[in-house]
């Protein structure tokens, strides 16, 4: 039994861990420019395909380099050339556009890799489990989430100690202050579009090395991140943190009880949440309406 | 009739004219089991015109006369087809009740739902409406037993309807079921049109021109976008009930976030601010998918690439740029 929750509980920090570099990069993206990216999950699975297309020639290392900067290259692509024209109107137009952008890229991706899963090969020494007892945690396990726990680690210390990194978060105050101060506003935002896809992409090639491949591979984790985003709070990047641990860590504990819950558990906290603190765990007053 | 209602006064069109549109899509609908089969059509097509027009017309109480952005409408046209769907399975083989069962299920969870989120504003709202709806759709996709899972519910029928000695036959492929979606549509469109010339309706327009102001005028503001949701999910699901009755069938996908974007897709190629916009604008995509899809299999590249077009070049859709050109 207590492996079977250890099970549970591993499995959940690795969901959680998904779930929070999903919903960080939209987060980022709905904080700054108002722009739900419906496309996320696409920019999730690029990253994984493109680790998948560099390892032979880069190994694994050099693809799980690579890739997420690649991703956040067509990001830069995609904003300048897209979502950029959409900032000034109605949120319908942001949410048709990424929409449209998400069937776009996932009918590419089956295009170019085909329809059917594809494997990430991994490094031997990663796929081994740590010890006999503990049989079902593979060294890939731990690596992903120390992976996450860096990669929020330093976006949070980016978004704190870099000049950059506060124009991001006064502009997602007061862009129009940020603006009149002097910042270029049109390239912060093009930057935030990209760091937003890098965590996308770096998602992508953690995600292909346990579940493998396939062009709907970031459907499953889109509506979990919003939901995160709102349990946590909208505005705040901390909230958002918590929100996708708090879910994940939910659905998978709910699955040691009651197997066809879980993903109904992540719903039921949702509206608990709308219910009895509609701004969400931490955030603040207003920054919804 | 119902044009006026919506128009500003600055904008709007000769009555002739007007009269003239009427005649023109009323014409146009009630002879389309004439031409649809000659133009290589199928009634049914023209079934899903009607089901889709209404559900989108629906969400456009909201979208365009309040300017509130819900993305979460499949919710409630799902709720409405499984609601008569499973009333029709399980309960009473009676038509009349099961569209009243579902439009009741998927109105009454819109009902509570919109209280929740009625203060949440622009893209939050409609994030809310996301995440809210896809609840129902992994409910139906889990529970098996009761819904049919994935591969939908079956085994139901749509009734013949009994007017005291008289029993209207719709069970079978003919047009007469058409005609009763028809009839079942128009009523609903009559009683939107009533809705937005009414002073309520013209509330709506307020708040959606200016929160703030209404706001200032002591408007229930928030009362208001409730009512508005509330009543555009009781439409939704109704076009929902009609889905369920003319495949016989209804299925998750009926539920999913795609449908919900594929009637804000309908209402803003048709155009947003119009009361005719979404019906066209649901014309346009039913053709033009029933088409693609039987051309290619990469019809979702199409779709959208459609999508992407429409925001980037065609924002005010084909009624609203119309009216531009006549107003202008």
């Amino acid at each position: 039994m207590t492996q079977v929750i250890l099970y549970n509980v591993t499995n959940g920090l690795i969901i959680g861990a998904f779930y929070v570099l999903m919903a960080l990069g939209l987060s980022l993206i709905l904080n700054l420019s108002n722009v739900i990216n419906f496309a996320h999950g696409n920019f999730l699975a690029l990253g994984g395909y493109l680790a998948f297309t560099l390892s032979p020639t880069l190994g694994y290392w050099g693809a799980l380099l690579v890739s997420p900067l690649l991703t956040a290259l067509i990001g830069v692509a995609v904003e300048r050339l897209m979502v950029r024209r959409i900032y000034n109107r109605d949120p319908v137009y942001s949410l048709l556009l990424t929409f449209g952008l998400a069937f776009v890229m996932q009918d590419a991706a089956r295009y170019i890799w085909g329809p059917n899963g594809l494997p990430l090969g991994l490094p031997a020494g990663l796929s081994q489990p740590i010890s006999s007892t503990l049989f079902f945690i593979t060294w890939y396990r731990i690596f992903m989430v120390s992976v996450v726990i860096v990669t929020v680690a330093g976006l949070f210390a980016f978004l704190r100690y870099t000049r950059v990194g506060l124009r991001i978060r006064a502009g997602t105050l007061d862009l129009e202050t940020v603006s009149t101060l002097g910042v270029n506003v049109r390239n912060l935002r093009t930057f935030n579009f990209a760091l937003g896809c890098l965590l996308a992409g770096l998602s992508g090639v953690l995600a292909a090395g346990q579940i493998g491949l396939n062009p709907n591979m970031g459907d499953d984790l889109l509506m979990p991140s919003f939901i995160a985003i709102i349990v946590g709070g909208v505005g705040s990047l901390i909230g958002t943190l918590f929100g996708g641990l708090l879910i994940g860590m939910a659905a998978a504990l709910t699955t040691v009880v009651y197997p066809s819950a879980s993903e109904a558990v992540i719903y039921a906290i949702l509206m608990a949440v709308l219910l009895i603190r509609p701004r969400g765990l931490i955030g603040e007053e207003g920054m919804m309406s | 009739m119902t044009t006026t209602a919506v128009l500003p006064a600055g904008a709007r069109l000769a009555v002739s004219h007007r009269v003239l549109v009427l005649v023109a899509i009323w014409g146009v609908l009630l002879t389309v089991p004439f031409w649809l089969p000659l133009l290589g059509g199928y009634t049914a097509l023209a079934g899903r015109v009607l089901v889709f027009g209404l559900a989108a017309m629906g969400l456009n109480l909201l979208l365009g006369f309040t300017g509130v952005l819900s993305f979460g409408h499949a919710a409630y046209f799902g709720l409405g087809a499984y609601g008569a769907g499973l009333t029709l399975r399980y309960l009473v083989h009676s038509t009349p009740l099961a569209m009243l069962a579902g439009t009741l299920l998927g109105g009454l969870a819109g009902t509570l739902f919109g209280m929740l989120i009625v203060r949440r504003r622009g893209v939050y709202f409609a994030m809310c409406t996301i995440a809210f709806g896809q609840l129902w759709y992994y409910l139906a996709y889990s529970w098996n037993d009761f819904t049919g899972g994935f591969d939908g519910l079956r085994d139901f029928q749509r009734q013949p309807i009994g007017f005291g000695p008289f029993t209207l036959d719709i069970t079978s492929e003919g047009p007469t079921f058409y005609y009763f979606m028809l009839a079942v549509f128009a009523v609903a469109v009559i009683l939107m049109g009533l809705l937005l010339r009414s002073p309520f309706g013209r509330t709506l327009l307020a708040i959606r021109e200016n929160e703030r102001r209404a706001r200032f005028l002591g408007i229930p503001v928030e009362m208001h976008i409730w009512l508005s949701f509330s009543i555009s999910c009781f439409f939704t699901a109704l076009a929902g009930t009609l889905y369920a009755l003319l495949n016989n069938f209804a299925d998750p996908l009926a539920l999913h976030y795609s449908l919900s974007g594929y009637f804000v897709v309908m209402t803003v190629i048709g155009g947003m601010r119009t009361f005719w916009g979404p019906l066209l604008g649901a014309a346009v995509f039913v053709v033009l998918q029933d088409y693609i899809s039987s051309m290619t299999v990469n019809w979702m590249s199409f779709v959208g690439a459609i999508f992407m077009f429409v925001v980037l070049f065609f924002p005010r859709g084909l009624l609203g740029t119309i009216r531009r050109r006549v107003t202008a």
